[in-house]
């Protein structure tokens, strides 16, 4: 089970990194979506996956049963959703304010920080 | 479970978070009520900055202080733990954000009081402290989440071309650094089964040999040296540092880096001490390549503030120097170069800051006779120079003493040559900005100067007396930091008084 799941993975970071690679803002960030979830399904894969009882600790007893389904990556999964999400919905927003103030889509475009052919510090004194 | 209560005084290990969050909601509450804003941040910061402080001395005195929550046993619930590295730059960092926070009061209107500037900047903090006191791995990346949203939120207030530009590449850089930063992890959990970083410590070693614990560690090497702005991962700071409030840039380039520099200091030193001696050549050339090439990028800079972003990289290349040589006395230097490089990059900001209200600009190719203009300005801006280029009697000449000495011991010569060239280099850089926009007579002489624009300063010249203070003592009476720095040092290099105070049933728990 954890074979494919890494397969699935590796397949998630592949079709990621390509997508980031481009210089297109909005394939970037489909890219980061991407992205992330392919860090999520690797902390998922990474808690070893096991299909047989729910993780809840029985009422006469004081640890869980044995092959219970391991509830930490859960919990951070939903820590890295949380975050993961409420940023890409930022970079969205500012994705959309740079395309309507600059007006391109295109990084090699953005030059409005560091623009291109600034002069240089003066030679002499 | 733990049952017995915790007690009052142990509160003091959360304090800073705790005030920090609380006056970020209540600012928030508050928002509309812009003219009470800036003063009761600055009281926030200085209540967290008394809970630092406090906390660093009793750190120092008995050893390491844990807080576990939620009545869990320590691998299991979320250990805050403070030791005298976290305490201390958590310390010097709500010190420079309370200096910053004063500054702020001229620079930040009420437009940007009533977007949440301040609301902002205290969660932030609280972001800041929250990863230097944290003692879990999953813990330390939420905290980077935190002061990176609200870092998103400082950077772009006021909605310049320039600034959502910058910001957009800042914020994608960063979000893929904090992913890398989360990778490892998983894949740490994955391999250790623990998240508790003095769980890790002491289980690293137990692991199989074929464990891939070099790749973890090559992983977080990278990921933290994304997020500390290191050679080749770098160009998200020089494109957006420049871009927000002069508040804000001191802000950043004071802490942020350092947060990267810490993690880095903390999971490759206390963590995988046998990979990073593996990684020790990596690291150094990354190190010269940080320095060098970031005090070239600053000397061929025009503007001041891009120029002070180049500083930052460079200082960060002196940090790394000091992780690759990872000895005590090597670690030593790069902790008191981080101390330094926080109060002296953020000074350095708002001293552009002040300067472009003197002399209108932020280009050399403009600025001109700041002497004239103020000369108690002109003091202070050389003492900074001296302290960043590190020539006496500024605080930075003693952490690339004690980091060159280091280096020679351990025979490194070329992280010797590279700190010195990229002081040599920096000098240039700086003295450069001292002679053209304090020494150079202004191009009319006669330009009659405009007093009601330039007395209101106040503001600006406490907070940059008060940050100059203690970068003075550090040139001149640098034996007790050396000696706090020394103990930080030696306890990432043995961290048994860090394990102990997680576990103290020695050996037991797990």
């Amino acid at each position: 089970m954890e074979a494919a799941f890494s397969v699935l993975v590796g397949l998630f970071f592949a079709v990621g990194i390509y997508l980031i690679l481009s210089k297109h803002i909005i394939r970037i960030l489909l890219g980061i979506a991407i992205f992330g979830n392919a860090v999520n399904l690797l902390i998922f894969t990474s808690g070893r996956i096991v299909r047989s009882t729910a993780p809840i600790v029985p009422q006469h007893l004081d640890v869980l049963p044995a092959g219970a389904a391991n509830p930490l990556p859960q919990a951070l999964i939903l820590t890295a959703i949380v975050i993961s999400f409420s940023f890409f919905a930022f970079i969205l927003v500012l994705a959309f304010r740079a395309y309507q103030e600059i007006g391109v889509d295109d990084t090699t475009g953005m030059r409005v920080a560091e623009p291109r052919g600034e002069p240089l510090p003066p030679m002499g004194y | 479970m733990i049952l017995e209560q915790v007690a009052a005084s142990d509160f003091l290990v959360v304090a800073p978070v705790v005030i920090g969050i609380a006056c970020g909601a209540l600012l928030l509450m508050f928002r509309h009520h812009v003219r009470w804003q800036a003063a009761f941040s600055v009281f926030g910061l200085a209540a967290m900055t008394a809970a630092d402080a406090a906390l660093f001395a009793r750190v120092a005195a008995e050893g390491p202080l844990v807080m576990t929550m939620g009545s869990w046993l320590p691998p299991f619930g979320i250990s805050f733990t403070a030791d005298l590295l976290g305490a201390g730059f958590a310390l010097v960092a709500s010190f420079v954000a309370m200096l910053c926070t004063v500054y702020s009061v001229r620079e930040i209107g009420a437009t940007g009081r009533r977007y949440g500037f301040y609301p902002f900047l205290m969660l932030m903090m609280a972001g800041v402290n929250g990863a230097f006191l944290t003692g879990d791995i999953f813990n330390l990346y939420v905290w980077f989440e935190v002061f990176l949203i609200a870092s998103f939120g400082l950077m772009i207030l006021g909605s310049e071309r320039e600034q959502i530009d910058g910001a957009t590449k800042y914020a994608i850089l960063n979000l893929l650094g904090t992913a890398l930063f989360l990778i490892a992890t998983a894949y740490l959990y994955g391999v250790v089964g623990t998240l508790n970083m003095a769980d890790i410590a002491r289980k690293v070693d137990l692991l199989p040999a074929t464990a891939p614990v070099m790749t973890i560690s090559a992983l977080f090497l990278f990921a933290f040296g994304m997020k500390s702005a290191a050679f080749p991962v770098y160009f998200w700071l020089p494109a957006s540092y420049h871009t927000p409030r002069i508040v804000t840039g001191a802000l950043f380039g004071g802490l942020l880096t350092k947060i990267g520099v810490y993690s880095l200091l903390r999971t490759m030193v206390m963590l995988f001490p046998e990979q990073r001696l593996e990684l020790s050549g990596v690291i150094s050339w990354v190190a010269v390549a940080t320095m060098i090439l970031g005090a070239l990028g600053a000397l061929a800079q025009s503007d001041i503030r891009r120029m002070m972003g180049f500083l930052v990289i460079s200082g960060v290349g002196l940090m790394l120097a000091g992780l690759a040589l990872g000895d005590a006395t090597g670690l030593s230097g790069a902790i008191l170069y981080a101390v330094h490089s926080m109060l002296a990059m953020s000074a350095l900001y708002l001293l552009c800051g002040t300067m472009n209200e003197y002399g209108g600009s932020f280009s050399l190719n403009s600025l001109a006779g700041l002497y004239r203009a103020s000369p108690l300005l002109t003091a202070i801006a050389l003492v900074l120079f001296l302290a960043a280029a590190g020539l006496p009697p500024g605080s930075g000449l003693w952490p690339k003493v004690v980091l060159a000495k280091a280096a020679i011991d351990l025979g490194n010569g070329w992280l010797v040559g590279a700190i010195l060239v990229s002081g040599l280099l920096t000098t240039i850089a700086l003295g450069r900005v001292f002679a053209l926009a304090f020494w150079r007579n202004s191009a009319e002489p006669g330009e009659p100067v405009d007093e009601a624009e330039r007395t209101p300063v106040v503001p600006a010249f406490g907070s940059l007396i008060m940050l100059t203070i203690p970068i003075l003592l550090l040139g001149l009476f640098p034996e007790p930091f050396i000696r706090m720095a020394d103990a930080a040092a030696a306890g990432l290099l043995d961290p048994s008084a860090y394990l102990r105070a997680v576990f103290p049933a020695a050996g037991g728990g797990g």
